[in-house]
Formats: structure tokens, sequence, C-alpha cells
């Protein structure tokens, strides 16, 4: 394991709306990327771990997403469940905003 | 009270009994199944991956073990004695009960035609392993019914390059869920896709390789599919002398003419606070029921409530309806980008709305329409109809207000 963060570029800030998200693909993989309503800026997984869904399609309040099939919510900051049917936490990585842009550390 | 008995292990039995268990509930506690399996979501049913149908249990037997849920697969429930409180078992224990939950579910409506035993069944995993066994290129598959479950398995099918044709007896598919318009929008989508409809038809008869309908033609086929509606399970509830109708009977509390016995999911009628009782078949209701009735057995007295709300997929569209849109509604569209949205308003109050689109790309719009229609707001119709009205902001503002 590296000590070395390694960055990937995003999108910009104005691509996500606040208290929002947007699906973010790389590496053949798929990340979910949010904008919190004090435009922080914050990166999950980007399925919910109940069944393979989308959360980007997802509606965003305050600093949750909700799983647009079942419902199931999750606190995008930290990754965690708050609402069945989901049980098993999203992983989360680093995000940040260098002007203007966001990046993220999928590493 | 000790002793909570739940008789269906399907969606709803399995969420209230875990809900109990969230609830405080610590009493012994059992959940009794007909199917052989750990319960399990019927959802994924009509979504096969890869050709097989998709187990996917609503929780482990670890977690039921460590839930202190006994369960009891396989076992149906014979006879219930109400006022001994107890329930006789297929396997030919009788368990008593202080509380007892009937989340019984539906089965599936029967054809009567001739040939009618000719037609598989669209319910259960076996039911959909039995269809999706059989399914395979090549192979022409006959619908009988052409509301959501029927609609749902026609575009799986075609997306297997399976012939399909929907026989439905009114003269327009998806009328009883879905709005017209977009009823209309998903029929023109299946006949682009292939699907070959047979509207305003009734069956005579089911022969080995056609359907023959009422007007004498012949639908070739070699696998023949009934979805023509389910019915709710009343049948222990009927015969030990509790209140039935369209489902068991149940008062807002989701409590039943007997006042130790609840019912939740499919099977029950909940009786509406505008007089009479409904029933809803949906994943998210038998859910809700669920818990509603779970904390209500634990000592609760919690009014169901919840805004009806479903989804299908068919194809890459999402259909999403919450609320029980009504034709006397005046209707507000919203077109949006891969999609369109209509809010349906009663005297200026917003009491439904639904969406099509590609993907879940109306999911977020439905959802924060339930919350405006849960915060009980009269939008201005214009705003409704103007996608650079942010829905959220209009929830906001309603709730400041």
């Amino acid at each position: 394991m590296s000590n070395v963060i390694t960055w990937v570029p995003a999108c910009k800030l104005d691509d996500i709306e606040q208290e929002g998200a947007i699906r973010f693909d790389h590496g053949g993989r798929t990340y979910a990327i949010y904008r919190g309503p004090d435009d922080s800026v914050y990166c999950t997984a980007g399925l919910c771990t109940h069944e393979a869904i989308h959360l980007a399609d997802g509606l965003v309040m305050d600093y949750e997403v909700e799983c647009p099939k079942h419902s199931g919510a999750f606190d995008y900051r930290t990754g965690e469940a708050i609402r069945l049917p989901a049980c098993e936490n999203l992983k989360t990585y680093p995000a940040e905003i260098v002007d203007g842009e966001v990046r993220v550390a999928l590493g | 009270m000790d002793r909570i008995l739940i008789i269906g292990a399907g969606e709803s039995g399995t969420r209230a009994a875990v809900a109990l268990r969230e609830s405080g509930f610590t009493g012994s506690l059992t959940l009794v199944g007909t199917e052989p399996h750990l319960p399990y979501e019927r959802p994924p049913l009509s979504k096969p991956l890869d050709g097989a149908v998709q187990m996917k249990p609503i929780c482990g037997a670890e977690a039921l073990e460590a839930a202190g849920i006994d369960y009891r697969p396989g076992i149906s429930a014979s006879r219930l004695d109400a006022d001994a409180r107890s329930v006789a078992l297929g396997d030919g224990q009788t368990r008593v009960y202080d509380k007892l939950l009937l989340a019984t579910g539906a089965r599936p409506r029967q054809l009567t035609c001739p040939g009618a035993e000719r037609a598989l069944d669209f319910r259960t995993y076996a039911d959909a392993a039995a269809i999706f066994a059989r399914a395979e290129s090549g192979r022409q598959v006959a619908i009988i019914g052409g509301g959501l479950i029927g609609m749902e398995l026609a575009a799986v099918l075609r997306g297997k390059g399976i012939d399909v044709s929907v026989i439905e007896m009114a003269p327009k598919p998806l009328g009883r869920a879905v709005p017209p318009r977009f009823a209309a929008r998903l029929h023109a989508r299946h006949e682009e896709e292939g699907v070959v409809f047979h509207l305003g038809q009734g069956l005579s008869e089911i022969t080995d390789d056609a359907v023959v309908l009422s007007d004498g033609s012949r639908v070739p086929a070699d696998i023949v599919v009934s979805a023509i509606g389910v019915q709710p399970d009343v049948a222990l509830a009927e015969a030990a002398g509790l209140a039935v109708g369209n489902g068991i009977l149940t008062d807002p509390y989701l409590r039943t003419s007997d006042p130790n016995i609840y019912a939740s999911g499919d099977c029950a009628a909940v009786a509406q606070p505008g007089g009479g009782h409904m029933r809803f078949e949906s994943w998210r209701n038998a859910r809700a029921q669920a818990e509603v009735a779970a904390r209500n057995m634990a000592g609760g007295k919690e009014a169901f409530a919840a805004i009806p709300w479903f989804w299908t997929d068919q194809y890459d569209l999402g259909l999403q309806v919450a609320g029980l849109p009504h034709p006397d509604h005046q209707s507000v569209t919203r077109q949006l980008e891969g999609g369109e949205l209509e809010f349906y308003l009663d005297g200026g109050r917003l009491v439904a709305a639904a969406g099509l689109g590609l993907g879940n790309g109306i999911a977020k719009d439905i959802k924060l329409s339930e919350m405006l229609i849960a915060a009980g707001v009269s939008p201005d119709p214009g705003a409704l109809a103007d996608a650079s009205v942010n829905l959220k902001a209009l929830l906001k503002s309603a709730r400041a207000a």
C-alpha cells in the first residue's frame, strides 16, 4: 500500500447541482460524486449495496442520498447505511475541489 | 404478551419479523412460510441475469437466527382459531399466539377456459424458474394479461429474442395502474420492440401449440403464461370468521376484526380516511405496512398513511407512480430531458405524480413529488409544468411556509 495519493480529475464543481450527485466511471468501476449543501464534495462507490442501482440517480437531501429504487439511504460523507433495505455501508473515497475542478482519490 | 406468530414469509411477513425486533419485542417470534426457500425478494424474479432466475434472499439464515426469528419454511397454515388464539399448521403442530400477523399475500387468478392447466403462473421463484428454463430463442410465448407483470415479462423475453404475443381482454394494455399517457407510451414501445398485441379478446381454449381467441383466431404459442392478476389470500382469515372483502379488512392500525390479529401486505385491505378499504400490491407497500403492523403489535398505535408508490422497468424505460392518479384529476405535464412527468391535482392540491424516463432518470423527481404530496401543498400548475422550476425548491418553500 502506497502512501502517495493519486488524484483523478473527475468533473467541474459546476457540473454537479448543489445538493446533487453525478455518476463518474473510471477504470472499469462506477462511482458517485456529491456536492453537499455547503458546496463541499464527496465520493462513494456508485452502486447501492442492496442491489446494483446507480445512486447518482437518487435524490440527495442534505448529506443523504436515497436509492432510486428501494429507498435505502446512505450518509454520503461517511458511506453509512442509514435506512433499510440498505444495510451494508458504502465505500468512500477522498474528494476535493482545486480551482473549481473536482478530483477524487480512488486508490 | 410474549408469543407472536406470523403467517406468510414473503416481503411483508419477513420485514414485520425483523421490524418487531427493531421495535424491542423480545418474546418468541415464529415466521411460517409455504415456500421451501429462505424468504426472498420477488421483484428480481422478472429480471433474470444471464438467463438464470435470481434468488435474492431478503435475509440470510444467520440473520434470522441472530434476530431470534424461528423461521419455518415449507409449511402452510391450515386452520386459525381466533378464540383459542391458535393456528394449526400443515406439519401437524398447533401454535398458540398472543398476537398474530396475517401476511398471506396473494395468489394468481386462474384462467377458466379449456386447456387453462397448460398456462404457467408467474408469481413465485418456482414459477419464474419454470418459465425461464423453457424460454429460449426461437420459442413463441403467449402472455395472457397486459398488466404490469405481463408487460415486464414481455420486455424481458423480447430482450432474449423470443417471439411474444400479449392477449388482453381490455381495449388497451396497462389500463389499471398506469396513467393513460404512460400506458400508451409503453404500449407503443412494446409494439416497436415486436410484441404482437391481441386486445379486446377473450380466450376460448389453450391447446398444445396455440391460444385460441374468442373470435376464433389462433395465436401460436409453445409457452403460455397467465398474468391476469392476483387475488388476496383470505382463506384462513375468512374460515376463522374475520371480516374480509377484497382482502382481509383492517382498521387504520392494520388490526383485523379480531384485536389480536393484524394483516399487512398484498392480503390486507386497509380502512381509508374517506371511507372504504384499499388494498395495494407493491413491494414498498408490503414493507411499509409490515413496519407499521410490527410497531403496533409491539404496543404502538400508528395509523398507516404511506403514499402508494410503485415502479416498473420495461426495456430501458423506468416508470414510477406515487399516489393514486384518477381520470377526474387535473393533470399537468412537465417535459424533461429523456423523460416526462405528470402531476395530478385534486381541487388544486397535489395528490399524485407519475413519470416515465430512461433508466431511473425520473426517480428523484417522483421522490420529491411524493414529499410534496405528503406536505399537502397546492402548487401553481404553471410551476409544475416548468422544468426550470426545481421541485426541491418548491418543497423547501412549502416547508418554510
